[in-house]
């Protein structure tokens, strides 16, 4: 079945035709530039070529199950509403390259100068960027900024930001030119440890990396810390995973972040097995050319018409060359259409409300969980759409069992910190309805204190 | 084009100008044609200290960006803050309102390595 | 009574729209969310007061309807390979098919979460390791990860593996070497991997001779950056010898490619001596670019290479597919998770869908196609490099430049008859460069109407040069002031506008 050709359209005459024009027999003599013993004579091994039918059943037996969870830890299952994915189909957006050529691609210049606007707001910010792949990439390229501005060698991450995030980070960074200092949490509240931050602060340190909510969905006082880095000249980089809880909390900037980098992949888009998500990135204006990726901005035509061109691109890789201000090129351009559109329907106070009513549910859960014996609530520090659960037993052993449940029931903490051996994160989101958070808890009790069957053994 | 024979000129095409023990230093009007619409100078801090030859900041255009080296061993002690909000001097009147800093020369017998009006012209020949 | 705002204007279906913040009003929604079936409860009862924000000062408040329409408008003013022929060279922009579309929207992919347990993502698993499995024999190499997010993070998580590899033997290799036909982010790549680039430059054939080669090479060189076909769509025939040149110093030859849309299924990179690929799955495996992005850059190395992947990595084992963090000698995560798999899923299908057969006639085609481009285009257009092409060509404005017409002008003229332009003033080597890629999914018909569009255009430069200069003219916006879009950046709207009606 040749039923590819349906993407090829070339008929055998045209390529007889075509041939001819351009002076060769054959289509084999066009690679004639490749030398002959490096052409291939046998077919590659590949399966198909298969027909639509039979590629969609192949891949209807690749599905994944997918039961109720409280799973979250930088992804997040919130509800999309339908406008967002018809709007993001439409073909004139996702079927356009990066807009080189502005006169023709106004709808993506104009949605993205809509998207810097909508992040600038919701970070509290003065500039953002088109984008970047994801809040673990945008982190990581926030502390090479700093690096860049201060020209320090020390940064201080705190040890309660997204595990994998931190390890992006160690991954960017050159250790010739900066090294990362862990800062503890508070054992018992969850929080970056204020008083190992202060004391770790000199004039060495170009940069503080906090996440608020941090990856035990602890609220941090990014206040205090922020004071304390522009006190020693360095600068306060806040990191988010959960961009809905900017819905009722104070946003980073209004706290003294000098850069804000985070992810966006609450704001409308799929959780997809974890990408493609959207790296959210603003900063102060006075770093402007400092900053990396993509930027938008307005200007006018030759007839004094508004419009929308991208800028500032003498920073960047295809210009700059080897002293870019980073090589990121293809961005995650579509998820942030996603997101404007996502934001543009919530508005004011849909995103207020969805915030709100996230905090509601989790603290619905809390309450449900401290009143089953074996667990208890391991941080006493508020929370917004997530919180640790300390359990007696191993969580694997007992996550497997509410598993048996029909839910996934939280996330297994000691893979990420292991003295947190005895710890779930528990993420509940306006999708979770009562009754399924009410199952949860059943399950959870169940598990944990499970009825004495007459045929157990005492004890 | 113009090269005023009062100035002397670096091989990176900036000019010179010898005051005495200070000198004022901008980039040439070939250097402004090549780079077209200059948008955005970052020039250094007051008082930072440079070799000659070193990296002291940028001239940004639309297109691309150019590095400021240092034509000569000195000290920044003014620098031109109209260009903040003017950028466009630098194309308009490279000589004059689009001057970049003014240096203490660390030794005056710097200036001798730099080159004329006519010998720099020399070197605008070769390169196109 | 209504008051008029602006200038109202007939502007027939070119709908004027103004941003999403100049619209609406206090009270107007454009959300549904879930019934509340919990107590409501206040933030304040929970989080300190001076954590909490007040309101979301500018937010939108629009309708439903607002909203739909004005993303309309917007994706009205763009332009798709949906819309047309998008000639873009070294993007490889050919048709996105729709059915990919829909596999990424099925549920047990969109909705699943990355932290679900691996035994209830064994199809997704076993997805990804398949595609590796295919990538790796489509490029000749012997591992490959999803895990990059888009070309240029592939290409510094494979510089950052040569650096890995190095100083896991002592070795501090601190240079890179980068022809100048290769792709720009391959300079900043190497710069932010912190190698000191060295510039080859290409022979008067457009390729690189070994012989410069060899003058550069030494035992502080890590490795050679090349793109293959290179970006003046020419094969780099000598790459076999350059790659034993490189060997015998002990670097690695790195190859960008974005190109490889030229040569699947009829030669193998591995076998040409390169040990690490990346590859754009938004380019050569049909997934949509989105305007800028999302796209995949999976990497594909040998494997004296394959210990320093980023992790985790993909599995197989008795009893299933398993993530494996644990590989002590590897360069550490790129990306919070493993890959863009909405986009490597695309990539997935599109390959089944193609199969061995059906990718060996594409790259055909892309190559037919470009030669009877340039064919058509060779007495109208310079071209510097008069040789046969891969998969694209690049011409400049040489012959148009006495009529003081440029490239630009004939880029932005080429939209008036309703192309995409070619990409433009890259690579840097030709002066002035229109560079055309027009793919396998274009038609005969379509590039003979593009063939002659150009020659239109070219006669045009001719006798009415003003028509190329004051082109587009039948579009949203006219030619756009970059340099004050520069001068004074406006990122963002700021509500000071005082004309929001144009």
């Amino acid at each position: 079945m040749e039923d590819y050709l349906r993407y090829i359209p070339h008929t055998e005459e045209d390529v007889r035709k075509m041939l001819q024009a351009i002076g060769v027999k054959r289509v084999e003599d066009l690679f004639e530039t490749i030398p002959a013993e490096f052409r291939l004579s046998r077919p590659l091994n590949l399966p198909g070529p298969l027909s639509e039918p039979n590629l969609l059943r192949h891949l209807q037996g690749l599905e994944s199950q997918r039961p109720p969870h409280f799973l979250g830890g930088g992804a997040y299952q919130h509800h999309i509403p339908a406008v967002v994915s018809h709007l993001a189909s439409r073909s004139e957006f996702y079927t356009a390259y990066t807009p080189y050529q502005a006169e023709i691609s106004q709808g993506t210049l104009q949605a993205v100068f809509e998207f810097q606007t909508l992040m600038c707001q919701l970070t509290g910010m003065e500039v953002s960027n088109g984008s970047m792949y994801d809040g673990a990439s945008s982190l990581a390229e926030a502390v090479l900024m700093a690096h860049r501005i201060t020209r320090r060698k020390k940064v201080l991450v705190s040890q309660a930001i997204h595990p994998e995030y931190r390890k992006v980070i160690q991954t960017y960074i050159d250790p010739e030119e900066q090294e990362i200092l862990l800062i503890p949490y508070q054992k018992g509240e969850g929080r970056t440890d204020e008083d190992v931050l202060v004391k770790s602060l000199d004039q060495e340190v170009s940069a503080v990396v906090v996440q608020n909510p941090n990856f035990f969905g602890v609220v941090e006082d990014l206040q205090t810390i922020a004071e304390r880095v522009h006190q020693e000249g360095g600068l306060m980089i806040a990191g988010f995973n959960e961009a809905i809880a900017y819905g009722i909390l104070r946003s980073p900037g209004a706290l003294g972040a000098d850069i804000v980098a985070g992810e966006g992949q609450s704001l409308g888009i799929p959780l997809s097995f974890g990408g493609p998500y959207l790296g959210i990135f603003t900063t102060r204006e006075q770093f402007i050319r400092n900053m990396p990726g993509r930027l938008v901005g307005e200007t006018v035509d030759l007839e004094g018409k508004r419009g929308f061109v991208l800028t500032l691109a003498a920073r960047e890789q295809h210009i700059r060359r080897e002293k870019a201000t980073s090589n990121i090129c293809t961005n995650e351009g579509l998820c942030a259409l996603m997101a404007t559109i996502f934001l543009s329907c919530i508005g004011k106070h849909g995103l207020r409300e969805l915030a709100l009513m996230n905090l509601s549910k989790a603290e619905y859960a809390k309450k449900a969980a401290s009143r089953i014996g074996g667990c208890r609530v391991a941080f006493s520090s508020p929370t917004f759409n997530e919180f640790v659960l300390e359990v007696d037993g191993a969580p694997e052993k007992i996550l497997e069992r509410m598993r048996t449940e029909g839910l996934l029931g939280g996330l297994d903490l000691s893979r990420f910190y292991p003295e947190l051996d005895h710890h779930l994160v528990v993420t509940v989101t306006e999708m979770n309805t009562k009754e399924e958070i009410d199952h949860w808890a059943e399950a959870l009790e169940k598990v944990l204190n499970p009825p004495l069957s007459p045929f157990s053994k005492g004890g | 084009m113009e090269f005023p024979e009062n100035l002397l000129y670096s091989e990176d095409h900036e000019w010179v100008r010898n005051e005495g023990s200070f000198v004022t230093i901008g980039i040439t009007d070939y250097a402004q044609s090549q780079l077209k619409d200059i948008v955005y100078v970052d020039l250094p801090e007051i008082g930072s200290e440079f070799q000659k030859g070193g990296d002291m900041g940028v001239v940004e255009s639309v297109k691309t960006v150019a590095d400021i080296f240092s034509p000569v061993a000195g000290k920044v002690i003014e620098k031109n803050l109209e260009l903040k909000d003017h950028p466009e001097f630098i194309n308009t009147d490279p000589y004059g309102t689009g001057w970049l800093l003014r240096m203490e020369l660390k030794e005056k017998e710097e200036l001798k390595g730099l080159l004329s009006s006519k010998a720099y012209q020399g070197t605008l020949s070769e390169e196109t | 009574m209504v008051k008029a705002m602006g200038k109202i204007k007939d502007n027939g279906l070119i709908q004027d729209e103004p941003l999403i913040f100049e619209q609406g009003g206090e009270g107007r929604k454009g959300y549904s969310l879930p019934e509340w079936d919990v107590e409501e409860l206040e933030a304040k009862q929970f989080i300190p007061l001076h954590l909490l924000r007040e309101g979301l000062d500018g937010f939108p408040q629009l309708s439903e309807i607002d909203v739909v329409r004005h993303f309309t408008r917007l994706s009205q003013w763009n332009y798709g390979i949906d819309s047309g022929f998008y000639p873009l060279g070294s993007c490889t922009m050919k048709y996105n098919p729709k059915i990919n579309e829909e596999a990424a929207r099925m549920k047990g992919f969109a909705s699943i979460h990355p932290y679900q347990p691996e035994s209830l993502v064994q199809g997704i698993l076993r997805l990804m390791y398949e595609l590796e499995g295919y990538l790796a024999e489509i490029t000749g190499m012997d591992h490959v990860t999803l895990q990059p997010a888009a070309g240029a993070h592939g290409e510094l998580t494979g510089m950052m593996m040569i650096r890995a590899f190095f100083e896991g033997r002592g070795e501090k290799r601190r240079r890179a070497l980068v022809p100048d036909t290769a792709h720009g982010t391959n300079c900043s790549t190497s710069a932010v991997a912190s190698y000191q680039m060295t510039e080859i430059k290409s022979n008067e054939r457009g390729v690189i001779s070994p012989r410069k080669v060899a003058e550069q090479m030494d035992e502080n060189v890590a490795a050679i950056m090349v793109t293959n076909p290179n970006t003046l769509g020419l094969f780099e025939e000598h790459l076999p010898e350059i790659a034993e040149i490189v060997h015998s110093k002990g670097g690695f030859v790195y190859c960008d490619g974005a190109n490889l849309n030229a040569l699947m299924g009829i030669a193998k990179l591995g076998d040409l001596g390169v040990d690490m690929v990346h590859l754009n799955l938004h380019k050569t495996f049909s997934t949509p670019h989105g305007g800028g992005g999302p796209g995949s850059g999976p990497l594909a190395v040998k494997k004296e290479l394959s210990p320093f992947l980023p992790i985790p990595v993909i599995e197989k084992e008795e009893g299933g597919y398993r993530f494996n963090d644990n590989r002590p000698r590897s360069i550490g995560r790129m990306k919070a998770f493993y890959g863009n798999f909405g986009v490597i899923l695309r990539a997935y299908a599109y390959l089944l869908s193609m199969g061995a057969e059906g990718l060996k006639r594409a790259s055909e085609m892309a190559v037919l196609n470009a030669n009877y481009l340039m064919m058509g285009l060779k007495g109208s257009y310079y071209l510097p490099y008069d040789r046969p092409c891969m998969h694209e060509c690049v011409f400049t404005d040489r012959y148009q430049e006495k009529h003081h017409v440029s490239t630009l002008d004939i880029a932005k003229r080429l939209i008036d008859y309703g192309y995409h332009p070619p990409t433009i003033y890259f690579p840097l080597v030709v002066k002035g460069a229109l560079m055309m890629e027009p793919t396998e999914t274009e038609s005969k018909e379509g590039i003979d109407r593009f063939i002659e569009t150009m020659i239109v255009i070219a006669k045009e430069a001719e006798e009415n040069p003003d028509l190329l200069r004051q082109a587009p003219r039948k579009v949203k916006v006219r030619r756009l002031d970059e340099v004050m879009a520069a001068r004074k950046p406006k990122l963002k709207w700021t509500g000071d506008r005082e004309d929001n009606n144009q």
